[in-house]
This record gives structure tokens, sequence and C-alpha cells, in this order.
């Protein structure tokens, strides 16, 4: 693999990473954390989606009229999520339960419209092959350590095995129901951002 | 990239042909195994209130039919307590509760029902030749969603023997822990019905105690108030005089023959 396209898998994980820097896809980010265990299952099916509908428009790039460009990928993209709900209702059903509504609202997530927007349209095949799985994978990490954290503190378990016993069930832990609601995953994303941006200084935004 | 109008009508009707075909064919390949996951979930969950089988138990499809040879499903009429010859395979409760024709407006209630089914699916499973418990359906609003599940009803047609929802968006940790074994641990005994015949069961603010101490009270879901009385209000409803009451009397007299 080349430098440039290494460069194109692995910029987004943290140079550019669609939720931290670009703040994208924060809805879905919020709705399934609670649990690793839909977390994951939401993650592998954004970056599916995001992978498959990269090459798909890459491919159709000089051939999409630019007027109604943005409806035709829509259209594929839409259709590459309802492929994806269907199949996780056939095969995974309890987590495509717990999931409910937003694998449906994949299509409206961002980041998988911005990348075809402002890659796949420009670019290659391979590239964008590329560029889809390394901006799902930087949406993962983001979702997977928050699903992390969250479990743990307002459930005390990871992927559903105990690690805090929680005072209810006889043990120590008195979990943080804040941590439990939607509003807790900001705290957790809110610091993500923070540390990311002290840690990478010039990704903080210019004030004024 | 410009192209003249004919190309981007053509284009675009293209690709709305290959995505329709291609997401047609997904949901038709594909519905055979889903239609069978959503009865094998509701089956599931059914042998989860009967105490049939235990949460994080691994159960396929197979395990779940052998246990479900004992059990009998029946629709009944809603409105007489009766059973009827409507055959149970075929019968979709949620389905009948929307058509006008096989429904009706449910009474006020606090459970938020709107429609009352004429007929219900129940399940009896059964001891040898008599059922020795009845699993009837219940639905009703929490927080932020309906709530759907099954409660189980001992021989005499009063001792509840246990509570699974197989469908809720309540708050995970708060509402949410409905699921909590522990919590659906405290059902098993408790009595549905009050000296007057109505339904007396309550979730209530704090700790109830055993059964024996308190046989109309369970503990409330710490942080989930609306949740908890939402609970209240549906079992308030199914158990009441529009939902199950009749039915579970002719369940128990049905035992005493």
């Amino acid at each position: 693999m080349t430098a440039a396209s290494t460069k194109t898998l692995l910029d987004p994980l943290f140079e550019s990473n669609p939720i931290a820097l670009q703040v994208l896809g924060i809805c879905s980010a919020l709705a399934v954390t609670t649990k690793l265990e839909t977390a994951l299952v939401m993650c592998l099916a954004v970056i599916s989606v995001l992978a498959l509908s990269n090459v798909s428009i890459s491919l159709l790039r000089n051939f999409i009229p630019g007027n109604v460009r943005i409806i035709v990928q829509l259209t594929i993209i839409a259709s590459l999520v309802i492929m994806t709900d269907q199949v996780l209702k056939a095969y995974i059903y309890e987590i495509s339960k717990q999931l409910s509504v937003f694998v449906g609202l994949i299509i409206t997530n961002c980041i998988i419209m911005g990348r075809a927007e402002a890659y796949a349209m420009q670019n290659g095949p391979l590239d964008s092959l590329l560029d889809g799985l390394g901006n799902g994978l930087g949406y993962s990490a983001i979702l997977m350590a928050t699903a992390f954290l969250r479990e743990l503190l307002a459930q005390g378990t990871v992927f559903g095995a105990v690690v805090l016993p929680k005072v209810h069930d006889g043990g120590w832990y008195n979990p943080n129901g804040l941590l439990g609601i939607s509003a807790g995953a900001f705290f957790i994303i809110g610091l993500f951002i923070w540390a990311l941006r002290s840690w990478k200084t010039e990704q903080v935004e210019p004030e004024g | 990239m410009r192209h003249n109008a004919l190309y981007t009508i053509l284009f675009s009707g293209a690709v709305c042909v290959a995505c329709a075909v291609l997401v047609s064919s997904a949901a038709v390949s594909l519905k055979e195994n889903q239609l069978r996951n959503a009865a094998l979930d509701k089956q599931r969950n059914v042998l989860f209130a009967a105490g049939l089988a235990q949460a994080g138990e691994d159960l396929d499809a197979n395990e779940v039919q052998r246990r479900f040879e004992g059990i009998r499903s029946l629709v009944i009429d809603l409105r007489t307590g009766e059973r009827t010859d409507i055959d149970p395979t075929g019968f979709d409760q949620a389905k009948a509760a929307k058509d006008p024709a096989t429904s009706r407006e449910a009474p006020r209630n606090r459970a938020s029902v709107k429609r009352l089914p004429d007929h219900a699916l129940v399940y009896e499973i059964m001891d040898g030749e008599r059922p020795s418990m009845a699993v009837v359906p219940i639905e009703g609003y929490g927080l932020w969603s309906t709530l759907y599940g099954f409660l189980a009803v001992g021989q005499d047609g009063n001792t509840i023997e246990g509570i699974t929802y197989y469908q809720h968006g309540e708050t995970p940790g708060l509402g949410g822990e409905v699921d909590n074994p522990n919590w659906k641990s405290l059902w098993p005994g408790r009595k549905i019905y009050g000296a007057a015949g109505d339904p007396a069961i309550r979730v209530i603010k704090g700790t109830a105690g055993s059964p024996a101490d308190a046989p109309h009270q369970v503990d409330g879901l710490t942080g989930a108030t609306i949740t908890s009385n939402g609970v209240t209000s549906m079992l308030d409803f199914w158990l009441g005089d529009s939902g199950f009451k009749t039915y579970l009397k002719q369940f128990q007299e049905g035992q005493a023959l």
C-alpha cells in the first residue's frame, strides 16, 4: 500500500475524525452507545454502507449529471441502508430490534453523504473504498469508546459481562444514571473532542 | 459535468430501477428468515414469562420448538373470554387491533391503549391434559415507548408466575431495567386481584417485601417512576374487565372441573 493510500485510510481516525473534527453523525453516536453490542453492530453497518456507497458513487462519478447528483447519491445510499437493515433483521434479529430506527437513519448520517460528495465524486473507486473504510473506522473508534464508558459506568458491564457489580444486584457499584441517557454521551464525546484538540492543536478552530 | 435533460432523465431512471431491483430482491429473499426470527422471538419470550427458560440461555429454533410442544396456543374472544376456533398460527393480534372490523375503540385507560381487538392470542402451558399456566400478552405506554410483553398466570387465575417484555424503548439502566432478571424475579407469587375482584397489583415506589407480606405490590424501578406506573397501568387494563379478566376466570373455573 502506498503512503498516500495509507493516509486516506488512517487519517480519519485522528487527523480528520468525522465525529471529533467534523462533528458529523452525532445523533446516532448518542443513540446507540448505551451498550457496546449495539454500538458494534451499528459501526459495522455504517462501515459497510460507507464503503459500498463510496465505491458505487465513485464508479458512477463520470456519468452522474451534476444537477441531480445529490439525489442520485441519496438514492444509492438509501438502497444500501435498506439492504443492510434487511440483512440485520434476517440474521441478528435481537440486536436489530434494539437498534430499531437507527439503522434506517444511517441514510441521514451526514458522514456518508459528506464522503460521497467530498471524496467519491472526485476520486477513483479504490481510493474511495479506503476513504469509506477509514471514515467508518474513525466513526467507530469514537462510538466504541463512548459505548465502553457508558455501558461500564451506567450499567457496570462490558459487552454484557458484569465488571462492576451494582448495589442493586448485591454488589458495591452505584451506577451513574446520567450516562445511561443520551445527554450523558454528549459529555463523553465533548471530552474526547477536547482531548483530541489538546493533542492535535491544529484542529482547534480559530476564534472570532 | 453538463448533460442534456434527456440524459439526466434516463440516467435517473436507470439508477432508480437498479436500486429498486436490489432493494426488493433483498427484501423478498430475506423475508422468510425475518418472519421466522420475529415468531421465534415471541415464542422465546413466552417461555421466559412462563419460567420455562432463563434469560441468557441460548435457545435455538429447535430448542424453542421442543419446549413449545407442551404449550397450547389459542385465540380467545376478549369480550366473553371464551375459546374460539380461529387458527392461532395465522392470527396477528396487532393487525386485528388495527382493523375496524375486528376491533373497537378501547375505553379510556391510563395504559394509552387506543384500540382493543375482539380476539387475543393466549398460550396455555399444559401439564398433561390440563393447563397449569396461562400466558397473556400485555402492552402499554411507559415513558418513551410502548412496552410489549407477556404475563404468566397460575392455575388459580390469580397468582403471577412471571413477566417479561420483548419490545420497548425505555431508557437503558432506568426504565430499561424492566428487563433486569432480578426485578422480574420479584413477580412470581404475587396476586393480581384484590378482595373486590379488580386488579390490585401495583408497582410501588420503594421496596415491597416478599409476596407473602405484600401480595399485590412489586418494587418500583429506581429512577423510573413513569415506566413503573406504566407497568401498573397496563396490568390494570389488561387484567381488568376490558382485558383478560373473564378469560382468567374461566381458566380458573376450567381447572376446578
